[in-house]
């Protein structure tokens, strides 16, 4: 019978399947943080459990960790955030699984570390007790969030109990224009299918333009799969992931590569494989796009107005109406005329090397016009490779703030938050009420879009600026 | 985890879209490493003031519905982060059924291994208990999970669909990691089998 990807996938990992399908999956990787880990270790020691496959479990603390110098000062935090960190080191400590502490060169935003250390790879199947471990899906590998429930059932049993979701194709055909990049992508995807239309599905992106895509890129993409709702995202594995994935350190070597490499070659969508919802974009169809709302799917390419919510339908015509007041917007008004105070780069979404280079093609001579800009590299080493490129330079002398690794301004759980009214152009993943801060209005885009709006102080379609002098 | 068998209680109406968890529990409360006192803070940012007084508007602020164990809301309730404190802070407030169009797959999990009900039903039925619940207090909605029904409060019956081992598990309260490791020796064969087909990983 043709298998698609995610088919394939499932079945290499099934354990045990009830008549009524309810299946226990086997998981490769977990990836562990410090916020939705503390309880779910708790609960293996009420238990009198441990933890099965240590040896696959790999802690990174990255969402409370303060962004800047000298930050191993446990004093640097708040009393909750250091206890929540302190208590992920004791917990690494007690059940021997791998961990990266703040101190380690090698620290950083766990769906950007577990990828740079080989640890996640093509045809496994990894969780994270995380939303956006959907990122590893660019890899072909079958990659979810899950509760701290689960969490800890991983933990103890290294399975899932698991449901089999339906198969999305995400088509992007032909190849996109110069300016347009993988978060544009991903956004209108979101546009196109709304945060609920991937619900109930994992979604395989593929398409000339997905085929063209750095693996970077391709994280962008599958990070966002579940702002569409879907379980997960995934792309099958080339030879671009495969160059990507060798001589990382856990990454296999000799013999085992060769093994590895034979079947990785086999994770594709048969032609014939049969698909419950598909849509295709063109990739010539694809602009810039910046978020007006507070919802992932109010997404709009630079060149348009503020959305009227009478437009909409349903439940989306208050949802609309309540957006615009939250984000201080009128209807009609240009996108590109409205002025931003911050500009935030970095995340799981967009806080690797190929996103600050983006970010510094566009800034390299020129001057921040915005009251505050950072840059948050997704890890130590992304931080570290910056420098040696000459990119923090390039951020520095444009009047960027040149930040140490972590979720930083993302969810603004460290002290990276925006004060009431303050709007940030991001390139983050979150455009919701509250995100980045109480009363913070977030526009998300890409790296280039918002160095583009740093540099001019409103939202500003980046192609103006390409092929310019600075 | 409390079972969940049947209950009778107060109905809140929250028509917004997309309510995501972010907003039903904000970041600056995931600081805890304890499960529960979420409930005070349960959609904090909706819920007060930025110095901490009730906004009077807000639905669990007012008097009907302070006591509210069933939430009817708009589709795609619990989208966004992963975050179980969202169904924790829910639980603790005392809501122990919400029932929506549709819900977030990782929400929509999280509920069940927290005693919570999710319940999906097609958008005329929603707007009918939407209308029922935003009658007050007065509107007490039943939730008989063994029936798979909801009862309004002018006796009108929906009926639901729920994954039948899910159902299983809250009609009895039972832990699913102690039900997985019954499985210990499958999973013992998977690993030897995987070790021999997938040595790298």
């Amino acid at each position: 019978m043709p298998k698609t990807l995610y088919d394939k996938i499932w079945d290499a990992h099934v354990v045990h399947e009830d008549a009524d399908g309810t299946s226990l999956l086997y998981i490769d990787r977990h990836l562990v943080h410090e916020v939705t880990s503390p309880q779910a270790f708790e609960g293996l020691r009420m238990a009198g459990r441990t933890v099965r496959a240590p040896q696959c479990t790999i802690a990174v603390p990255d969402h409370n960790v303060p962004t800047t110098e000298g930050r191993d000062n446990p004093d640097q935090m708040p009393e909750d955030s250091r206890i929540q960190v302190a208590a992920l080191d004791s917990n690494a400590k007690e059940f021997g699984i791998h961990y990266y502490p703040v101190s380690d060169v090698r620290q950083g935003i766990v769906h950007i570390v577990g990828p740079e250390q080989g640890w996640t790879l093509p045809g496994m199947t990894v969780v994270c007790g995380d939303s956006h471990t959907a990122t590893h899906g660019a890899f072909g590998a079958l990659a979810h969030g899950i509760g701290t429930s689960e969490v800890e059932h991983v933990l103890a049993t290294q399975t899932l109990i698991q449901q089999k979701s339906k198969n999305m194709k995400v088509e992007i055909t032909g190849s996109l224009p110069p300016g347009v990049t993988a978060k544009d992508i991903t956004l209108s995807v979101i546009g196109a299918t709304g945060t609920a239309g991937g619900t109930g599905y994992v979604i395989e992106y593929c398409g000339q333009a997905i085929r063209e895509l750095s693996m970077e890129g391709r994280m962008t993409v599958c990070n966002m799969a579940i702002e569409g709702g879907a379980r997960a995202g995934i792309i099958a594995p080339d030879e671009k992931t495969f160059a990507y994935v060798q001589g990382r350190p856990h990454a296999p070597k000799g013999a085992q590569w060769e093994a590895a490499l034979a079947w990785w070659k086999t994770l594709y969508s048969d032609d014939d494989a049969q698909w419950d919802k598909v849509i295709t974009l063109r990739a010539e169809d694809i602009a810039p796009v910046v978020t007006w709302g507070t919802s992932p799917e109010d997404v709009l390419p630079i060149t348009a107005t503020v959305p009227d919510p009478a437009s909409f339908s349903g439940g989306k015509v208050d949802a609309a109406r309540r957006a615009l007041d939250y984000m201080g917007l009128t209807a009609g008004q240009k996108l590109s005329d409205i002025e931003i105070d911050t500009v935030f780069i970095g995340s799981c979404t967009n806080g690797r090397i190929e996103d600050l280079r983006a970010a510094a093609d566009i800034l390299k001579g020129r001057k921040i016009k915005v009251k505050r800009a950072m840059v948050v590299p997704g890890s130590g080493l992304v931080r570290a490779q910056a420098e040696e490129e000459g990119l923090a330079d390039i951020f520095r002398d444009a009047g960027f703030e040149w930040r140490m690794a972590g979720c930083s301004m993302c969810l603004a759980m460290n002290p990276d938050q925006l004060a009431p009214g303050e709007r940030c152009a991001a390139t983050s993943n979150r455009n919701f009420e509250g995100r980045q801060g109480r009363g913070g209005r977030t526009h998300l885009m890409s790296p280039a879009m918002a160095a583009a709006a740093a540099i001019t102080g409103r939202l500003t379609d980046l192609r103006e600026l390409m092929g310019e002098p600075a | 985890m409390e079972k969940f068998t049947t209950l009778t209680g107060i109905a809140a109406p929250m028509p917004l879209v997309n309510i995501d968890t972010d907003m039903i529990i904000p970041k600056q409360f995931l600081k805890t490493i304890k499960r529960s006192g979420l409930g005070v803070n349960l959609f904090d940012e909706m819920r007060y003031t930025q110095d901490g007084a009730e906004i009077p508007d807000f639905v669990l602020n007012q008097p009907a519905y302070r006591n509210a164990e069933i939430l009817i809301a708009g589709e795609n309730f619990g989208c966004g982060s992963s975050r179980e404190h969202a169904p924790w802070a829910l639980l603790d407030f005392g809501i122990r059924c919400v029932i929506s169009t549709s819900f977030a797959d990782i929400f929509y999990n999280n509920c069940f291994k927290n005693g919570i009900l999710p319940i999906v039903l097609p958008q005329e039925q929603v707007d009918a208990l939407m209308d029922d619940a935003s009658k007050g207090a007065n509107a007490r909605l039943t939730v008989d999970l063994s029936e798979q029904t909801v009862t309004g409060s002018d006796g009108t019956v929906f009926s639901f669909d729920v994954d039948p081992f899910k159902k299983h598990c809250l009609l009895n309260g039972l832990d699913d990691i102690g039900l997985s490791l019954e499985k210990v020796a499958s999973i013992d064969a998977f690993e030897a089998r995987a070790t021999q087909a997938r040595p790298w990983v």
